[in-house]
């Protein structure tokens, strides 16, 4: 099998060793999906073959891509376009896998975007780039350039009758701005405020029209679907879900980096086998497994494949599937406070357990961390974690996921608060300072 | 008044920037972001007399379209210098030590994070994740990124920006 067939997203970059260009791309077999779509296939029919493929959305939530584009039904039909977004917002702490996609290989997410606008009939597609990504920019505009000049964007696609104007959106900063309706209102140049849902975007996106949003990495699968079928996708992955991964590792391993790798993959291979294992002189001992927002993993379940199902029943999320280390010179309680001063710093002040229990909670770590903690902390830790993670205590999911990795810590390294308190110190800090 | 009442709030290429935004837009409120990143791209900040010119452009409030530009971080509405140094604070650079490394980088300029240097060469800032996390610690300065990033490293990474 050539590379392309077993790691249909990065293997072209690993034939052309670096950035593909149009005409790599194109030797490579590039815009023969999106080709056979607009010009075989109808809209019906190209939804159906991504529903049978079980593409799942890499952005994090993991929901069928296939079924999210059948709602974009606009019925009866109304005057105005329909809108298809990809979200390149890539601002999940731990999270670099979309840069890589979008510097290395844009023709991909290109054609899938074609692919994907086509699929849903909509005439105008946005790409929602996050504004610290200036080398992705770059790529991803000369790109879309090079595409309008063949013919491949624009008007009358392949000769085919279908028009498609794709725009890059640079945006003004902010997590909140990865929230999908949070995403649709800085697009209509407003604050990135989450929407109360429902209605959902495929019903009543931006501007009101119906709209889908999906990720870097979702779109980028879609292609070698329409090449190679439905089947060939699903059978590339080793457990249930299918397709493959971008998985990432970052922290004290010999290798941090990004590797495609069949849906399903253990966790300890991913750690001990690419990114080469951990330094010497440190031991793992938890992993948040798709970014800043997911559960702690610790180690009985690091032999656990990643994939949506089973990262879910061991009681975390897959998430964005680039996994952060935590290792043994790490206090657990600082960690904590690390994440969530972010997730205080970039709550968007609407709701208010977000707005003012986050800063609370981050308060209270830092205290239990320098020293200052009392009696009676850790439950009201446990009782906030419940209470803003709700879910259903806020409009979006922000608040919620930043009491994942808390409430996880709590469980699997509560002797580690409970000493700080007891002791009134760190116990890393020696190690630290 | 301040000098910047000497030159026009905005250029004719600033305009003709923001104009081309709308046109691929429903409507005209809804280039706000893109008019504002316009705007700094050509002159490093936001002042109230841009913003103004720019609400007038967008025909919308000049309230409104600062409490746009106030919500979002990477919009300065106030002077920055000459380069914007920015330290990833977010969990995967924590792990390796970023805290150390902002310690570090507001040390060597005698500034905290938010300020500028007296000789107007750099401003400080704090950023969330850069999606760099296999190269942790990871700063940026400008459109440029750099990582992993040593304390030692520090002074001659520095001294390519003038």
């Amino acid at each position: 099998m050539s590379l392309q067939e077993t790691k249909p997203m990065t293997g072209r970059v690993e034939e052309v060793g670096g950035r593909v260009s149009l005409a790599d791309y194109e030797t490579g077999g590039g815009y023969a999906g999106a080709r056979r779509a607009l010009r075989e296939m109808s809209p019906e029919e190209v939804i159906e073959l991504v529903r049978e493929s079980d593409l799942k959305g890499r952005g994090g939530a993991g929901f069928p891509t296939g079924m999210k584009w059948s709602f974009a039904k606009d019925e009866p039909p109304t005057p105005g376009s329909k809108y298809l977004v990809c979200n390149a917002d890539e601002m999940e702490p731990g999270t670099f896998k979309d840069r890589y996609l979008l510097e290395y290989n844009p023709h991909l997410l290109i054609e899938g975007m074609i692919i994907g606008a086509y699929a849903i009939q909509a005439d105008r597609a946005y790409v929602f780039l996050r504004g610290e990504y200036h080398e992705p920019y770059k790529h991803l505009t000369q790109a879309i350039q090079d595409a309008h000049r063949k013919g491949y964007l624009g008007s009358s696609i392949f000769s085919t009758g279908y028009s498609l104007d794709l725009r890059v959106h640079l945006s003004g900063g902010r997590y909140i701005c990865g929230e999908e309706t949070a995403l649709l209102n800085a697009l209509e140049g407003k604050r990135a405020q989450p929407r109360s849902k429902p209605p959902y975007p495929p019903a009543s996106g931006a501007w009101g029209r119906p709209t889908i949003v999906n990720n870097v990495e979702t779109f980028c699968n879609v292609p070698s679907i329409l090449r190679n079928g439905a089947q060939w996708y699903k059978n590339l992955g080793v457990t249930e879900d299918a397709g493959t991964k971008l998985y990432g590792v970052s922290g004290r391993v010999n290798k941090p980096g990004l590797w495609e790798l069949p849906m399903g993959t253990p966790i300890r291979e991913i750690i001990d086998i690419h990114a080469q294992g951990m330094r010497e002189g440190y031991q793992l001992r938890g992993v948040l497994p798709g970014g800043a927002s997911t559960d702690f993993l610790v180690e009985e379940h690091f032999d656990l494949p990643m994939d949506y199902k089973t990262i879910q029943s061991a009681g975390s999320r897959m998430g964005t599937g680039t996994m952060i280390l935590m290792d043994d010179s790490i206090c657990p309680v600082d960690m904590c406070r690390n994440l969530e001063h972010f997730f205080a710093q970039e709550s968007c002040g609407f709701c208010t357990p977000c707005r003012e229990g986050i800063p609370w909670v981050e308060e209270l770590l830092t205290e239990i961390e320098s020293g200052n903690g009392k009696e009676g902390d850790l439950e009201i830790l446990d009782q906030q974690a419940a209470y803003i993670g709700g879910p259903g205590n806020t409009f979006c999911l922000h608040a919620p996921g930043a009491m994942e990795p808390l409430q996880s810590a709590l469980k699997y390294f509560r002797e580690d608060f409970v000493e700080h308190i007891r002791t009134g110190k760190c116990p890393y800090r020696k190690g630290r300072d | 008044m301040s000098e910047t009442s000497l030159v026009p709030a905005l250029s004719p290429e600033e305009i003709s920037e923001i104009e081309d935004e709308i046109s691929h837009l429903p409507d005209r409120e809804s280039a706000a972001i893109d008019a504002l990143m316009i705007i700094q791209r050509h002159r490093g900040w936001v002042s109230d007399e841009s913003l103004r010119a720019a609400a007038e452009l967008l025909q919308m409030s000049s309230a409104e379209l600062d409490s746009i530009a106030t919500f979002y971080n990477l919009i300065y509405r106030q002077p920055v210098g000459r380069h914007v140094v920015m330290v990833c604070d977010s969990v995967s650079c924590y792990v390796m030590d970023a805290d150390k490394l902002a310690g570090e980088v507001q040390e060597r300029f005698g500034v905290k994070f938010g300020q500028t240097t007296p000789d107007n060469r750099f401003t400080l800032l704090p950023i969330v994740c850069l999606g760099a996390c296999d190269r942790a610690p990871a700063i940026m300065i400008d459109k440029d990124l750099h990582g992993p990033v040593t304390a030692a490293e520090l002074e001659a990474i520095f001294a390519e920006y003038k």
